[in-house]
Parts: structure tokens; C-alpha cells; sequence
């Protein structure tokens, strides 16, 4: 069986900047592997700007992003297999994938890098009344078909759901001439960034109807029309204030889904919250010698952050490989603190750490459940508060952070637990 | 002429900081909440001349991989002129090969701004 220190799953932002690291790392037998003809990811069909600007402090769009890392990783010689598809993975990391070339295969791997990102939540999880006409698309596929393939989905258009691919696809396709009748949120505050509303729907005066959801889609080849409805506290939809849209096209932007089959194949344990797998401060997974990054570890709305997670994930795999078989060993008997997130702080990535083995600083990412005004941001170690940061908005959009130090960790024997939790003095 | 208050959500990166811009006698007086120098300056121009990067896509021809090159103005152009840089590459096709940065229309609009691409074709 082929041999590889390390195998990548995803030739995305976050494959490649795992392969780079990693083989900055002084690893550099590593075989990345890309389901897409090309590497880059979703990033490809991401044309509009903003991309970069904590990575290399200007500001790109989605294809130039990516192409910057698609050409340090060729630099590199790093071997990237596009159009393969890996449809298994091991608990003791063997890599089955197939491809037009070399059929099915396997890879023995040192370690594993699970970079799948995720997809779109899709029509059929949302449960809306009508027949199933011609019309109704993912926000994503919308973008593909209009920035890849140069096809217009439709002139007259609802989008449910207010996740940025939706808003971001609102202005495109108000450039490109359609109407963009609204966009429907369920919830009461939107899902995407704060920029993006302002940017893709004030700019161009589409309206966000908040507390609204589709509650009928009419037609039966191809949508005619989409009723809209508020709704009330239980997100139930309110009798009489159902409003009728003509229209040809629904575009559906509802949430974003780690795409994990193969990470459960290979009995990684998932969080109910994230879907991704439960991480270390390694970003190892609860299999070991699998690590994992990028959107199909948690959903991000920055590649910048992405790409820097995904760095520490191919330096972690390196470390793996690089040390010997009674480091393993000792690694998975050392003591770990569990990163419990409390108060409005919905999850944590890492959810464990171990004070010995982490780097001299560890930024740990969450998300809150809603959205809170004039909160401070508190780290406890233990009882005791050793980080109280003031925030002017907290919204369920928008990833956080808070940055651990080895030092305090250290300083502190004994600690049960590390509390990440909002608080409002 | 009271002074004028108001507040606007920064663009310029994801962080979307609140900015409260306060304008006295037409002029700009203060930007607060932006917490680096590209929130200023955004707050400052956003109430006076706003403007925009704008993105979208042309057909290329005799590329093997892409259909479409995504394209932008290499920098921000009046916001107002949105439209019409989009009307001025409605008929603008490319021919492969394509390098990222290539000029695909020089000074579009007349805004001295050119249309760049920003992929490989």
C-alpha cells in the first residue's frame, strides 16, 4: 500500500494552508486530495472582495485568496490529486479515495488532515408547504451557476434565510439584473456579518425582513410566487400577516452543515452543537492521529481565520508524525482541562487542553446563541477570572475569540476546568 | 447648523465595527467606535463620497478550464457609478490566457479606476 506521512482531505483554503504548514514543519511527504478539477475550493465561486485582510493585510477576492496559497503549495512541490474523491477513512488512517486514473485506491497515512469543509442546509430540512417546481436553489448553487457557469437562475427572486452566502448573492444578482424582491430571516437578528447587510442589501435598498419565514411556494413547473409570513416568539408563522411575492426563483441561505461522513467512518466523536468533530489544542480529533480544520471542524465566515486554524492543524499532524511512538503514547495519557462554554457562549473550539502540550498561546474560537449588547467577553481558569473583554455587539454571525496563555495555565495547578462565558459586568 | 449624529457599520473588514460620525456644518468632526485607522477614514468618507469595490464576471473565450473570469476595479469607485460600470462591461469579453491583475477595461466610467481580473483563465 502507498505510504504518506500525511493526507489531506480537501484541497480548500483550509487543505492547503494544512499542507503548507505542515511541510514548513519539515514534513513534506504529503498528499492533498480534491474531490473539485481544481484546488481552491469554494473560494473559486467567491468573486467579491474582502478576503485577506488579517492574512496579507490587504484586501482580496475569493480567487485571488486562494490562488495565493494554490501557488505556495505548488512552490512547494506539495502533490495535490484533483478529482478524487476519498471515501474512506480508517480508524487507523487508512485513506480509500477514488479517481478516473488509478481507479480505487488506499494510502497508509502518518496522520490525517480532515479538511471537507461543509455544505448547505438544504431545501428538503426546511419543510415548506408546495410542490416542488423548477426555481428554488441554495444560495451557493445560485453563485456556482452565475460566477462560474455565467447562467442567471432567475430575473425575479425571494431569498429565505439571511447567511451571508444569501446576502452576498443578493447583490449579485441585483447587479446582474435580476429583483431581489427581499430577504426572509427567521430569526429575529440575521445570520450573516454586519458588513454584508450593510453592503449587499442597504446599498441596493432590498429589504431584511426579520421574524419572517416562506410559509408557501406556488407553482407547479417552475415557482410563480412565495408567500411570506412573520412570525411570532415560538418562530411559529402569525395568521393574517401572510404577504404574496411573484417571483420565479427562491434562493435558500439556512445554515451551513460540516460535512462529516467520513469523519464518523473513521469514529471520530462529533459535537451535537458544531457538528464538526471535538477537538484538543492540538485540533486533534477524539481518533488520534486525525486532525481537523476549517469549516468541517465549525462553520467560520473569515478564510483568514480559517487559514490560521488550519496552519495550526498541518503542524500539529507534522508534530505527530515527526515524534516517536512513546510521545504518542505519553500525549494521550496527559491530563487534559475541558473549555466549557457557558452564559450565551454556545461552543468552543478547542473544548479541551492540555497545559503541557499546548504552544505558548492558544486562541480559542466561539460562537454565542444570540445577540447580546455591552457584554464582556470573561475567561475562568478554575474560579478564578483571568480575562474580562468589553464588547459594544455579540451576534450568533460573527466567530470570537479569546486568546489562552500557557503561562497562566501553567501557574495554576489543579484547575478543573476553563470557563469561556459572557457576562455583563 | 446643529451638529449631526450619525451611526454607520464600518465595511471595510468583517469585524463591522459601529462607527458614530459626527458632522457640524457639513463638515466631519468626529468618528468614534472604529477601533483602526481604515474606520476613520471610512467613517469620514462614507457620509461625503462613499464609494465601492465592485466584482463580477466577463465570458472568456478559448480558456480549457473557465467560462467565466471574476473581475474587479482595482480600487473603490464612487458608489453612485455602481450601474454604470456594470452597463460598461456588459459587452466585455476576454480572450485566454488571463493572469490575475490583467487589465481587462482601462478607466472605466472615466473614474481613472481600471477593471482588473482576478483569476487565472
Amino acid at each position: 500500500m502507498e505510504q504518506r506521512d500525511i493526507v489531506i482531505v480537501g484541497g480548500g483554503p483550509a487543505g492547503l494552508a494544512a499542507a503548507i504548514s505542515a511541510f514548513e514543519q519539515g514534513t513534506t511527504n504529503i498528499c492533498v486530495l480534491e474531490r473539485d478539477v481544481q484546488l481552491g475550493g469554494i473560494l473559486n465561486q467567491c468573486i467579491h472582495n474582502g478576503f485577506g485582510l488579517h492574512t496579507f493585510k490587504e484586501e482580496l477576492t475569493g480567487p485571488e485568496y486562494a490562488l495565493r496559497y494554490v501557488k505556495r503549495a505548488q512552490e512547494l512541490g506539495i502533490e495535490c490529486r484533483m478529482g478524487t474523491m476519498v471515501l474512506d477513512v480508517s480508524p487507523d488512517r487508512v485513506v480509500t479515495a477514488v479517481n478516473e486514473r488509478q481507479g480505487v485506491f488506499s494510502i497508509q497515512a502518518g496522520s490525517v488532515v480532515l479538511a471537507m469543509g461543509c455544505r448547505e442546509r438544504p431545501r428538503g430540512a426546511l419543510n415548506i408547504p408546495g410542490f416542488r417546481p423548477a426555481g428554488v436553489y441554495t444560495a451557493g448553487t445560485a453563485q456556482r451557476l452565475v460566477n462560474i457557469e455565467g447562467q442567471m437562475p432567475g430575473r425575479e427572486v425571494v431569498i429565505l434565510g439571511s447567511g451571508d452566502i444569501g446576502l452576498i448573492m443578493a447583490r449579485r444578482m441585483t447587479l446582474e439584473g435580476a429583483h431581489v424582491a427581499c430577504v426572509a430571516e427567521l430569526m429575529p437578528y440575521s445570520g450573516g456579518l454586519k458588513r454584508n447587510i450593510v453592503q449587499c442589501l442597504d446599498d441596493y435598498g432590498i429589504p431584511l425582513l426579520l421574524s419572517h419565514t416562506v410559509t408557501r411556494v406556488e407553482g407547479k413547473r417552475r415557482v410563480e410566487a412565495v408567500w411570506v409570513a412573520q412570525v411570532d416568539e415560538s418562530l411559529r408563522p402569525i395568521p393574517g400577516t401572510e404577504r404574496r411575492y411573484p417571483c420565479d426563483t427562491l434562493l435558500l441561505s439556512v445554515g451551513l452543515l460540516p460535512e462529516n461522513e467520513l469523519s464518523r467512518g473513521a469514529g471520530v466523536e462529533l459535537s451535537p452543537i458544531t457538528r464538526g468533530p471535538v477537538v484538543d489544542e492540538h485540533l486533534q480529533t477524539s481518533v488520534a492521529g486525525v486532525f481537523a480544520c476549517g469549516n468541517v471542524l465549525h462553520v467560520h465566515d473569515l478564510v483568514d481565520y480559517v487559514s490560521q486554524e488550519a496552519a495550526a492543524a498541518g503542524a500539529s499532524a507534522a508534530r505527530y508524525v515527526q515524534g516517536s511512538d512513546d510521545a504518542r503514547e505519553a500525549d494521550k495519557d496527559v491530563a487534559r482541562i475541558p473549555v466549557v462554554a457557558q452564559d450565551g457562549v454556545r461552543y468552543t473550539v478547542p473544548s479541551s487542553i492540555s497545559p503541557d502540550l499546548m504552544d505558548d498561546k492558544l486562541t480559542v474560537r466561539f460562537r454565542v446563541g444570540n445577540v447580546y449588547k455591552d457584554r464582556f467577553v470573561s475567561v475562568y481558569l478554575g474560579e478564578e477570572r483571568v480575562s474580562h473583554r468589553k464588547k459594544r455587539v455579540l451576534a450568533p454571525g460573527e466567530m470570537e475569540e479569546v486568546v489562552l496563555k500557557r503561562a497562566d495555565l501553567c501557574s495554576r495547578p489543579g484547575i478543573d476546568r476553563i470557563v469561556v462565558k459572557l457576562e455583563e459586568e | 447648523m446643529a451638529e449631526e449624529r450619525r451611526e454607520l457599520t464600518c465595511i471595510n473588514c468583517p469585524l463591522g465595527c459601529l462607527l458614530t460620525v459626527t458632522i457640524s456644518n457639513g463638515e466631519v468632526v468626529a468618528v468614534e467606535g472604529n477601533t483602526c485607522k481604515r474606520g476613520e477614514v471610512y467613517g469620514r468618507k462614507e457620509v461625503t463620497n462613499p464609494t465601492r469595490i465592485v466584482t463580477t464576471t466577463v465570458p472568456v473565450d478559448g480558456s480549457a478550464t473557465e467560462r467565466m473570469v471574476s473581475v474587479k476595479t482595482a480600487s473603490d469607485i464612487p458608489k453612485p457609478l455602481i450601474f454604470d460600470v456594470m452597463a460598461a462591461l456588459a459587452d466585455v469579453r476576454v480572450k485566454a490566457p488571463v493572469a490575475v491583475g490583467d487589465v481587462v477595461l482601462a478607466n472605466v466610467c472615466g473614474t481613472g479606476v481600471d477593471i482588473v481580473a482576478t483569476k487565472e483563465a
